[in-house]
């Protein structure tokens, strides 16, 4: 089996809300200059090899249309 | 018209949609009104558990709202894969009437069965409010209790309608006519692109959109519009 770490973010140029409703609660929280916050997720798994992990990620974790992926083998 | 209600786990607005489908088709069920009782399409629309693969028999399949497995991973992106939709899929292939409202809507773009995505609002809060649309240029079934250009009252109530599509598949969704339906000026409530409230695909036989018609078929929830875009497929066949 390996282990599989899986990074999806919202493509860049697309409005990540999440990322600046985070953003806009820094300055509140006395954190300046920070900025281009962006929130994503990670799923992490095991597999018995990486063959299909593309077709896992396209069909599943992410959404081509709006979100890009990475795969990281652990 | 016998229709059939889908129902995931997680699912909340079934028994409207199903009740709607009732009141539309035979006027059944309504507050202050009297239904044909006898009808037998009445008693044979029901709801379709999501682990159902035969859809024969039914005219029109709506996928309704809520939260379909919870909305893990992304809105609809779970929900796509069960049992059913392969045979939504091959009812819509059929150019059978399918309804996607708000998690109906996101599983139906998850599914491919409609172009784009729905992203969290603008605003990243839930809302829930009366609304208007502006009825859209599509020839879909679904709109042909409907003029271009007509301005209905449809609830919105949804934190993840933010309609999108890429560039190039925006410009063929507005070129083929497949935008049903847009939010009236300055009511786009979550960031929508060109204000789209609702789409169909290239056939016209699937419409999804993002407020609620279920929820505006009786007088006391102060709008009866959305019994218009039910009745709409009436006398469409399947396959």
């Amino acid at each position: 089996m390996i282990s599989v770490r899986v990074l999806i973010r919202p493509k860049e140029g697309i409005l990540d809300a999440q990322g600046k409703a985070v953003e806009s609660a820094l300055p509140a929280l006395g954190f300046e200059g920070i900025e281009h916050v962006r929130v994503g997720r990670i799923v992490e798994l095991r597999a018995d090899d990486d063959q299909r992990l593309d077709e896992l990620c396209e069909k599943l974790l992410a959404n081509p249309l709006i979100e890009d992926y990475e795969i990281e083998i652990l | 018209m016998i229709w059939g209600v889908l129902q995931f786990p997680g699912s909340c607005d079934e028994r409207d949609a199903l009740h709607a489908c009732t009141v539309a088709t035979t006027g059944l069920g309504a507050i202050g009104r009297t239904g044909d009782t006898s009808s037998s399409t009445t008693l044979r629309s029901r709801l379709v558990w999501h682990e159902e693969t035969d859809l024969s028999g039914f005219d029109g399949i709506v996928v309704p709202g809520g939260f379909s497995y919870g909305d893990y991973l992304r809105a609809g992106a779970i929900a796509r894969f069960s049992p059913t939709m392969t045979a939504v899929a091959e009812f819509a292939a059929a150019g059978g009437p399918v309804l996607g409202i708000c998690n109906g809507f996101q599983v139906l773009c998850e599914s491919g069965l409609l172009p784009g995505a729905l992203l969290t609002n603008e605003s990243t809060r839930f809302i829930c409010r009366p609304g208007e649309l502006i009825v859209g240029e599509s020839d879909s079934p679904w709109l042909s209790e409907l003029e271009t250009g007509e301005r209905i009252s449809i609830p919105f109530k949804h934190q993840s309608g933010r309609y999108f599509a890429p560039p190039e598949m925006l410009k063929e969704v507005e070129a083929n006519g497949q935008v049903a339906f847009r939010y009236a000026e300055g009511q786009n409530p979550n960031g929508s692109l060109n204000d789209i409230a609702g789409v169909t695909n290239e056939a016209g036989n699937v419409l999804g959109l993002m407020p609620h018609p279920e929820h505006a078929v009786d007088p006391l929830a102060g709008t009866t519009d959305g019994l218009k875009i039910f009745r709409g497929p009436d006398g469409v066949t399947v396959g």
